[in-house]
């Protein structure tokens, strides 16, 4: 092979490799990109319910029950707006408790309620996620 | 006293980086001429002064930790007196301003060390080099000093710090950026170098040997923060996962990505003259990845478990210097790459054209992590806001991974310049049997199993089996240091590979509320609640669990004791795990909070052949430290010839 044929096919086989880097990731977007929903923003418009997704606001007041088996608890997640129920099966983190800020991640069911596989709880400010933080930021200001 | 001194010695520093440019300016353009020797030995002298100035100022910093000198912002909003004398120290890094300052520490003091130890590359050259240095070190010391002053007086004084973060406290962490950091900088010395070639037009295996003991360096770096810091989120965090693909994480990941596709390309280089154009490139892309890591990291822009110590406005200085830098190269090695040119020839099917295929995939790799790391940006720049997860990068870099293990095990089988498919496919033989028979035998054991994580271990086992063969039927002791570096460090991969895969098909998980006396199981183990008892450490206390554990039904009884841990300054609870290391995996035991009833919440994980992930990491970084040693030995051996 000639050098510049050699060049020209390594340049081609980069390209190649930059697409498919580019398609797999686009199409693992499509369909993966967990987004971040407040209660006002699916009342009314639940979200697919097959995507894994993130629900952020408050405790709400009185709404905390933890359940007979001691690992389950349900709660609902205000944002002044609307409210959703909330199931969590697992170790609440630290500083998770009522009219205090949450993230929860996990899925819708139909009945718009929500399943929690994970929850943020929310720490010192300077230990939150900016986006998180810019989200309770506002539930908060709602709330008061 | 000790404050005004450090920002003294930082603001001269700032000023010898300033002179340095300005003499390897002189250098270059004096270049053949008497003057040059004059003007190389004072850039020589002032690069040594700018990096001592440097660590000077650094040292004077951990100082003020030290004593706790309330007088100082930094030191009342990141430290305590009741501290441990280590996180007193590590306190210093442990937030924005002094991470800076540890960064042009190292910045400097590495060019100090290519300006004393730097022989090969022509005079010129090192002077463009350390010009490129200069020019980058600038940047940062005005960051320093007009954005992020570490040394700023607080009055009157703070009584007593505020504290460490809880979950920075623990000796991993504590070392865990200075080890990233070195790596991070070690990759801007490549880049320079890269800088200095492309003014100098100087691109050939002389630049490329000189480069490959930093890039070296700086991988190994990489490689043992990016596992350290794996084992810290998995232990620390109480949550039992060793990677999250966290932005955080994904910013120490790509310039690794990176500097491994440039430790290969930077090979073919040395060793055949190939890639000229590609390894310059590779050298600016991995030193991007570092400036990028640094910006997601410092600017608090990205979301992220762990993202600390943010501030929105420095970002946009990160950034300015981000475009500057990044952008100026990029500009340079378009104008210049012409100008390059082509190196030695060699076949597709060959050692070349395996590392060639090794860096397309590695670069593959990176773009998915990038794009996925930054999308969330873009996005919310246009006004939707999303996170990507561990779904997204898992499903898209799975199948590029898996290409590249194989790659990986076929490449140091083939010869240099030209091979044969068929030679090559004998070769194979034996790998690919071994990891069919793995493969047969793991899904016929494990019924029901994903069959993901078990092509994943068949793949780990023909790695493993591939890795080695280069040293059969060679004579071991006179087999040269590198070869042994590559084999040990591709066997890593194979080891954390296998380690990744066990994992995730066979952990098992019980959730559970007890009362103390019950017994739960989780995998071949029986546990039990013996009580809960208080416990008093320097600056937490803690509610302690102690629980007995046995394995099967006659084996020997073991405690372990996870805790809820409640520090006052600043007042934050933490988690801290119990894990059991065991031959065949660990057992990782979290206490949950109590109820009413006397029942308490335990997360009980068995995670059989987890070690092995970070077992497989330190094998990595053992294969490239025996490798620099080998390189470094073998030039000096040449240049004394």
């Amino acid at each position: 092979m000639k050098p510049k044929h050699q060049r020209l096919v390594l340049g081609l086989l980069a390209l190649a490799a930059i697409g498919g880097a580019s398609g797999l990731a686009l199409s693992a977007l499509g369909d993966q990109a967990a987004f971040f929903y407040a209660p006002g923003d699916v009342a009314g418009k639940p979200p697919p319910l097959d995507r894994h997704v993130r629900l952020g606001g408050m405790v709400a007041a009185g709404s905390l029950k933890r359940q007979p088996d001691g690992v389950s608890v349900n709660f609902a997640v205000t944002d002044g707006k609307a409210t959703v129920p909330v199931a969590f099966r697992g170790v609440t983190p630290d500083l998770f408790k009522e009219d205090s800020g949450v993230v929860a991640e996990g899925r819708f069911n139909p009945d718009g309620s929500f399943t929690a596989d994970n929850l943020l709880a929310k720490h010192d400010e300077r230990y939150m996620p900016p986006q998180v933080a810019g989200k309770m930021h506002k539930s908060d200001s709602v709330a008061q | 006293m000790i404050a005004e001194a450090g920002l003294a010695a930082l603001w001269l520093a700032g000023t010898f980086a300033l002179i340095q440019l300005m003499l390897a300016w002189g250098a270059v353009r004096a270049n053949g001429t008497a003057q040059a020797d004059e003007l190389m030995t004072a850039l020589r002298r002032v690069s040594l002064l700018q990096g001592l100035l440097a660590l000077l100022s650094f040292g004077l910093l951990i100082a003020l930790f030290v004593r706790s000198d309330m007088s100082v912002v930094l030191v009342a909003t990141n430290s305590h007196s009741a501290k441990p004398l280590i996180y007193k120290i590590a306190g210093a890094w442990g937030n924005h301003e002094g991470s800076m300052l540890l960064w042009v520490a190292v910045l400097a003091t590495a060019g100090a060390g290519v300006a004393l130890f730097e022989r090969r590359l022509a005079s010129a050259t090192l002077a463009a080099t350390l010009g490129a240095q200069a020019f980058i070190a600038i940047g940062f010391y005005a960051f320093l000093v007009f954005a992020s002053n570490p040394f700023i007086r607080l009055d009157p004084p703070a009584p007593d710090g505020q504290g460490l973060n809880p979950l920075l406290q623990d000796p991993g962490l504590a070392f865990h950026p200075p080890t990233l950091y070195i790596g991070y900088v070690g990759l801007s010395v490549a880049f320079s170098f890269a800088v200095g070639a492309l003014i100098m037009r100087d691109v050939g295996p002389a630049f490329a040997k000189a480069m490959r003991p930093w890039v070296l360096t700086a991988w190994i770096f990489l490689t043992i923060g990016i596992t350290a810091g794996s084992y810290w989120a998995y232990y620390e965090l109480g949550w039992g996962g060793w990677w999250f693909w966290d932005p955080v994480e994904n910013a120490s990941l790509m310039p690794w990505l990176a500097a491994t596709a440039l430790l290969h390309s930077v090979t073919v280089l040395a060793t055949r003259d190939g890639l000229r154009a590609w390894t310059l490139m590779l050298a600016l892309v991995a030193f991007a990845m570092s400036m990028i890591g640094t910006f997601l990291v410092r600017s608090g822009i990205l979301v992220s478990v762990h993202a600390f110590a943010v501030d929105p406005t420095r970002g946009s200085f990160i950034l300015a210097l981000l475009g500057i830098y990044i952008g100026g190269a990029l500009a340079l090695f378009g104008l210049r790459v012409g100008t390059v040119t082509q190196g030695s020839t060699f076949r597709l099917v060959s050692r070349e054209g395996a590392l060639v295929l090794n860096n397309l995939l590695l670069t593959v790799i990176l773009g998915i992590v990038f794009i996925g790391t930054l999308y969330p940006l873009f996005a919310q720049a246009m006004g939707v806001q999303l996170s990507i997860g561990a779904p997204f990068f898992n499903k898209a870099t799975a199948p590029v991974a898996l290409a590249l293990v194989a790659a990986t095990a076929a490449g140091p089988l083939l010869r240099w310049r030209r091979d044969s498919m068929n030679a090559l496919l004998g070769k194979l033989l034996v790998p690919v049997g071994a990891a069919g028979v793995a493969f047969a035998l793991v899904f016929a054991l494990s019924r029901g199993t994903h069959p993901v994580p078990v092509l994943a271990i068949a793949f780990a086992v023909g790695l493993g089996v591939a890795s080695v063969l280069p040293l059969v039927r060679r004579n071991l002791r006179r087999t040269p240091m590198h070869v042994w570096g590559m084999v040990i460090a591709h066997l890593g991969v194979a080891v954390s590979l296998a380690g990744m895969a066990a994992d995730s098909a066979f952990k098992t998980e019980r959730l559970a509320a007890v009362h103390v006396g019950d017994n739960v199981t989780v995998g071949p183990f029986r546990v039990t609640l013996a009580e809960v008892r208080p416990a008093i450490g320097p600056n937490w206390s803690a509610l302690e669990a102690r629980l007995q554990v046995r394995r099967g039904e006659d084996g020997q009884v073991f405690e372990m004791m996870p805790q809820q841990r409640f520090f006052s300054a600043p007042p934050t609870n933490t988690n801290e795990a119990a894990i059991r290391t065991l031959f065949d995996g660990q057992l990782y035991t979290v206490l949950g909070e109590g109820a009413e009833d006397g029942r308490w919440q335990l997360r009980l994980w068995w995670k059989p052949w987890v070690t092995l992930i970070w077992l497989g990491g330190g094998l990595i970084a053992l294969g490239g430290l025996l490798a620099l040693i080998g390189r470094v030995r073998r030039e000096r051996r040449e240049d004394d010839a």
